[in-house]
């Protein structure tokens, strides 16, 4: 398929309907709010596709949730107070087993724990994609409704606003992705009286005629899921690992500003590696302890008082090498990056800490 | 004039009235107190979509409260939502299967406490979906805590000397909401303390569905049903106590109809 220049939200909302999106439900949120406006000029064009303007967040992700049930591909999407809103509906689509996709296009990198750990109830985990620049959105608007298939859970997309806002040329061909199983619990209204009806609730109890595995075993069940997908799908990148003293922790579009930063580095021979989570969960750990195996100093770079560094700690054996090197920053100037999100200021916060790292 | 023997046993077991088991139900085991009107009410709703010939093309999108007990027993397509979020996901289900009947059961707790922007919406979007709300005026499921339907004087647990308007504030009359915006086709308050009043609801809940068949907008159908264990009086007195109390506060009747044009 031939390139096209598009803006990043519109990139986003393309390669959903390349995906096959059927029903998008939201409320509108800087810098979500592109996302809502270019599928209500786009889905309803679509057979059957429906998107609607909610009344608020906990609407829309319930309607979507709704939706998903169906068995079509649904998502919502917000950001920041408005996800909040929405925590209590993604911990029931992980309970009741719903693929729900959530488009949370953040402000900056404060929604990495209502993210990853989420703030609803139940032994659950959201998977969630944090790509580093449109091209990479574009390939996880579609993995995410894979993998929400493939494992009947939700999906959190975490873009940013510099990824919504960023005109890039962009190929919208569809993803060659493994083949998945048949929807064969997707509410179709078909089965009432066959005493074989089917059912999605939370305690997975079933029906008087066809009981379910009763709450404990669909619970454990679940539980065993998200650690069989902790295992199957950590995503990385990572470069100069093998012999860096130093490797920098980023995610999103920050680990896009440290991976440009590390080659510079590289190339007046600083010892220096980066590592960037694709999968915020599951964090890629195991990947990251080998990485940093070597190491003198582990800084992790984040637009936040300290969030991610947490996962980081877990999986450096020496916890007192992990440095933060980031922090919450807000700008006027409109992009809303804040003056972090700058190559300079993060080689400099870099570059401080090689002679400590010798030392 | 046939002699009916009165001496031997009977070949088949006699029954004094019909078996309360509509096809639609698994069972007839189900787990609510004696004198709780919810069972009658379901019931009514049951059997108006066997009918209606939906069985085999609706969706039912149930929301928390004493009925969630019956989940497992209706032998429809379902899924158990968020409380008060009914009218929302009913929205999503009803989108991608337009073709489906798609009602929601909601409590008084449910769907006027947390769920009232959802009914409200889903109105004023005039979803082409079916609501029922079981009014009994408590949190029956919590043990019989009081609600934003319930009526002043009424004693709940955390209200034990009856609601008073200047401490709790007023009720909120949902169906009354519902009939005021122009997204609704079909309003009405049936009861099930009776069986004329049984009959009553059982009519309003087939137009209710059928306002949907025809595309009309959401309709609504609130049921007013005994909780005697959530009201501190007899069993034997629920019906009775119910018309003066909830009754008085909601008249029954059709509050608004579209029509069939």
């Amino acid at each position: 398929m031939a390139m096209k220049l598009l803006e990043g939200s519109e990139a986003i909302a393309e390669s959903a309907l390349v995906a096959g999106l059927r029903f998008y439900a939201a409320y509108p949120m800087s810098p979500s709010t592109e996302l809502l406006e270019h599928l209500a000029r786009k889905l309803p064009q679509r057979p059957g596709g429906v998107c609607i303007n909610v009344e608020s967040e906990i609407e829309g992700v319930n309607m979507a949730l709704g939706a998903a049930a169906t068995g079509f591909r649904a998502a919502t999407g917000s950001c920041g107070q408005g996800l909040a809103l929405m925590q209590e509906a993604i911990a029931e689509a992980a309970l009741n087993e719903t693929p729900l996709v959530v488009f949370n296009m953040a402000r900056n990198q404060q929604d990495y724990f209502q993210a990853t750990r989420g703030g609803g109830w139940g032994d659950y985990r959201t998977i969630t994609l944090a790509p580093k620049d449109v091209p990479e959105a574009v390939e996880h608007a579609q993995l995410a409704f894979h993998l929400a298939d493939k494992y009947r859970a939700p999906v959190i997309f975490m873009g940013d606003n510099l990824i919504a806002r960023t005109q890039v040329s962009v190929d919208l061909k569809p993803l060659d992705l493994e083949p998945l199983p048949p929807k064969d619990w997707q509410l179709d209204g078909t089965s009432g009286g066959s005493g074989r009806s089917r059912q999605i609730w939370t305690w997975g109890a079933g029906k008087h005629n066809t009981p379910g595995p009763g709450p404990s075993a669909h619970w454990a069940r679940i539980a065993a899921k998200f650690d069989d997908v902790a295992k199957l799908e950590q995503r990385h990148e990572e470069e100069f690992t093998e012999d860096a003293e130093i490797v920098v922790v980023a995610f999103g579009s920050g680990g896009k500003f440290v991976e440009h930063v590390v080659r510079d580095l590289r190339t007046e021979g600083r010892r220096v590696g980066f590592f960037r989570p694709i999968t915020l969960w599951p964090f890629p750990g195991e990947a990251l302890e080998r990485a940093t195996a070597r190491a003198r100093r582990v800084l992790v770079f984040e637009l936040n008082a300290g969030q991610m560094i947490d996962d980081v700690r877990l999986n450096v054996v020496d916890r007192r090498r992990v440095v933060p090197i980031g922090g919450v920053s807000f700008d006027e100037s409109g992009l809303n990056l804040g003056p972090l999100m700058h190559a300079n200021a993060i080689r400099e916060r870099i570059e401080a800490h090689f002679e400590k790292a010798a030392a | 004039m046939s002699v009916i023997d009165t001496i031997a046993p009977p070949e088949a077991p006699s029954q004094k009235v019909a078996s309360f088991k509509p096809r639609l139900l698994q069972s007839e085991e189900h787990g609510l107190c004696p004198g709780c009107g919810e069972p009658v009410a379901i019931r009514t709703v049951l059997e108006v979509i066997e009918e209606l010939q939906l069985a085999e093309r609706n969706i039912a999108i149930l929301g928390h409260g004493c009925y969630g007990s019956f989940v497992m027993l209706l032998d429809v397509d379902s899924t158990l939502c968020l409380h008060g979020r009914a009218p929302a996901t009913a929205t999503g289900v009803k989108r991608m299967r337009p073709e489906c009947a798609v009602w929601t059961l909601q409590g008084d707790g449910d769907m006027v406490n947390e769920g009232l922007a959802e009914i409200l919406h889903a109105t004023a979007r005039a979803e082409n979906i079916t609501c029922i709300m079981l009014n009994n005026g408590v949190f029956g499921d919590t043990g019989g805590q009081m609600t934003a339907a319930s009526v002043l004087g009424q004693r709940t647990k955390n209200s034990i000397d009856g609601r008073d308007a200047a401490y709790h504030g007023y009720p909120i009359p949902v169906a009354n909401l519902v009939a005021s915006l122009q997204g609704s086709a079909y309003v009405a308050r049936g009861s099930v303390h009776s069986a004329a009043a049984v009959a009553q609801t059982r009519k309003f809940v087939r137009k209710a569905f059928q306002r949907q068949l025809e595309g009309k907008g959401l309709s609504l159908v609130e049921i007013l049903t005994m909780c005697p264990t959530g009201w501190f009086v007899p069993a034997a007195n629920g019906a009775d106590y119910m018309m003066e109390s909830l009754g008085k506060t909601y008249p029954l009747g059709e509050l608004k109809d579209v029509g069939e044009v």
